[in-house]
């Protein structure tokens, strides 16, 4: 016997329950950190973070450069804007794949067995992709600027881009989430998201101007939210917004929120046999 | 407010399957109340319809006095729940774990700190303390799951399994937490798949089969209902099996034969009446090789309340003795 029991009674004749009632701020704030301290422990999701938007950048800029536009640094003045748009959507998955594992492991029992703010797993959550987003966003900025990359706009349309950005990915992530409630394993989840966001991805504006494409995939790129987010990050960092873009731009995640929001509501809060 | 627990006629339905079938059962402030069943038999649905978790399709219970539908908030407010899968975070460390716990019951920071210290050095956690847990053994883990719950000392503390899949002395160290939480005034509903284990933790115990509850009562009371165990004789001399078992009779006891002519084996009522048999069998000349003293099985103990067996396997056919059930099958 390891334990020894006077300090086990001492721990355990203390703590009295102190009436605690839910806080929907504080406990969401709980739940945000936590999400932080999942990306710490997850040297995966950590890389997919920080590498993988780094990489792109790089990769699609010195790669396909001067092939495209004739010269690297007009290229990345081009891809920029559309790297921020893809690095957001990628991460976005993490939060539906998150929330399966936590659903299946268990944890979520005790969480839901407390006295808490009963959206705030949720809340939170959401509160940690802003902080996911900004940090991806801010660390392709960076490369993109040491590789030469200039918004013309300056700070202020650098701050607008990331509201975009962060609005546009929490409206998108709640499809992953809602995903993420209805199917039974983590790697469903990462499955059937990829299997969303490559074509939406890639069938856009982001990486080509669509002139070139066959008609049928221009349909598409023109439907095409990314691309409609896209433009619109262009317009603002290159210091030319265009409201209609904007505000396009704006639909989709909208309409998905209104959507998507309450039924992974209604998803979470549904009973689990 | 007498009762911890009180539940009337609840039912939990999935579709034709009834996972909980008409419980009704009270469990006493402060005492260790037991819920013994095999896998299946609707332990954990009772844990989790009292725990708020999910709402029954029928009857009623109260927690703490607070109705678990209408009041679910106030008996959050009170409970602690111990799943029967850890439910702690696999891939936080344990520190991080009762902190995120800790500021989610209002703890300020400091507090926090502080109580999450004194919890990891009383469940012997420290030295892991900033491990992730996902790393740390069943033991180890079932540990922190119990100090987790006790982050502020809940009224009523549920403890879904707490033993199963854990090795002989995890098992002892998660018996010992058990008896100190009794022991500090926490009511805790115990559900178990071993006998034993609810023998040595419960006060009262009942027997929870198909979502029925099969029978209620102490320990002792159950253990008059079915007997308390066997002893095994091998005697050194087979001629000495009639002898042996005429000296039994003497006793008040039913010495039964088994195949191998020089075993015998005797239901007890209790575990005291082998002394005088051993002492009487040696008073006599008697020689034994070996002997060995049995408490009945999860599955005698159903073959008793039920007549079948814990898997709910069909009834053995054929003239059983009821006492027959108690034996420790060969």
């Amino acid at each position: 016997m390891s334990l020894r029991e006077s300090r086990l009674d001492r721990a355990l004749g203390s703590g009295a329950r102190a009436p605690s009632a839910p806080r929907p701020f504080a406990d969401t704030l709980v739940f945000a950190w936590r999400a932080v301290l999942k990306i710490r422990h997850n040297p995966e999701q950590a890389f997919d973070v920080v590498v993988t938007p780094v990489m792109f950048t790089v990769m699609f800029t010195y790669l396909f450069g001067g092939a495209l536009v004739g010269s690297t640094e007009a290229y990345l003045q081009f891809l920029l804007p559309g790297i921020l748009v893809q690095t957001v959507m990628f991460t976005s998955i993490y939060t539906g794949f998150t929330l399966n594992q936590d659903i299946k492991r268990g944890v979520f029992d005790r969480f839901r067995a407390m006295p808490i703010w009963r959206p705030a797993p949720l809340a939170g959550a959401i509160l940690g992709d802003v902080l996911r987003y900004t940090a991806s966003a801010l660390l392709v900025f960076g490369v993109g600027f040491l590789m030469g990359y200039r918004a013309e706009g300056g700070a202020g349309a650098f701050i607008v881009a990331l509201i975009l950005l962060n609005v546009f990915a929490l409206g998108i992530g709640w499809i992953f989430t809602a995903v993420a409630l209805m199917v039974r394993t983590p790697g469903t989840v990462m499955t059937l998201s990829w299997l969303v966001l490559m074509p939406v991805t890639f069938g856009s504006n982001i990486y080509v101007a669509p002139e070139t494409m066959p008609g049928w995939l221009q349909a598409f790129v023109a439907v095409n939210p990314v691309s409609h987010i896209t433009t619109a990050l262009r317009g603002v960092l290159d210091a030319d917004p265009a409201l209609a873009a904007i505000g396009l731009a704006l639909l989709t995640p909208l309409a998905v929120t209104a959507i998507f929001g309450p039924l992974s509501m209604w998803l979470y809060a549904r009973e689990r046999g | 407010m007498k009762h911890a627990i009180e539940t009337q006629d609840l039912v939990k339905a999935y579709g034709a399957t009834r996972a909980l079938d008409g419980v009704s059962l009270q469990v006493r402030r402060g005492e260790v109340f037991g819920l013994l069943g095999p896998n299946g038999a609707g332990k954990t649905t009772f844990v989790r319809l009292l725990s708020t978790l999910i709402r029954p399709t029928g009857g009623r219970a109260s927690v703490l006095g607070h109705d678990i539908v209408a009041d679910a908030g106030k008996v959050r407010a009170r409970i602690s729940l111990t799943g029967q899968f850890a439910s702690v975070d696999e891939e936080l460390t344990g520190r991080e774990n009762l902190m995120l716990l800790a500021r989610l019951l209002g703890l300020s920071g400091r507090e926090a700190r502080s109580r999450y210290g004194e919890l990891l050095d009383a469940f012997d956690i420290a030295g892991a303390a900033n491990r992730q847990v996902s790393g740390y053994s069943g033991g180890m883990r079932r540990r922190l799951d119990i100090a987790a719950s006790m982050i502020t000392r809940p009224d009523l503390l549920f403890l879904d399994e707490p033993t199963t899949g854990l090795d002989p002395r995890a098992r002892a160290d998660v018996w010992a937490i058990t008896r100190r939480l009794a022991r500090s005034g926490t009511t805790i509903l115990l559900t178990t798949q071993y006998l034993e284990e609810a023998d040595q933790l419960a006060e009262r115990i009942a027997v929870i089969d198909h979502g029925r509850v099969i029978a209620q009562g102490t320990a002792a009371q159950l253990k008059a209902r079915i007997g308390s165990g066997v002893l095994r004789l091998t005697l050194h001399d087979r001629d000495d099996a009639a002898r042996a078992g005429t000296i039994a009779a003497g006793l008040g006891l039913a010495a039964q034969m088994q195949e191998d002519p020089r075993m015998l084996t005797i239901p007890l009522p209790d575990a005291d009446a082998a002394l005088p048999l051993l002492a009487a069998l040696a008073e006599q000349g008697i020689a034994l090789v070996d002997f060995a003293y049995g408490q009945p099985t999860l599955d005698a103990v159903f073959f008793a309340l039920t007549g079948h067996g814990a898997q709910g396997e069909a009834p053995v056919s054929g003239p059983q003795e009821p006492a027959a059930a108690t034996e420790v099958s060969e």
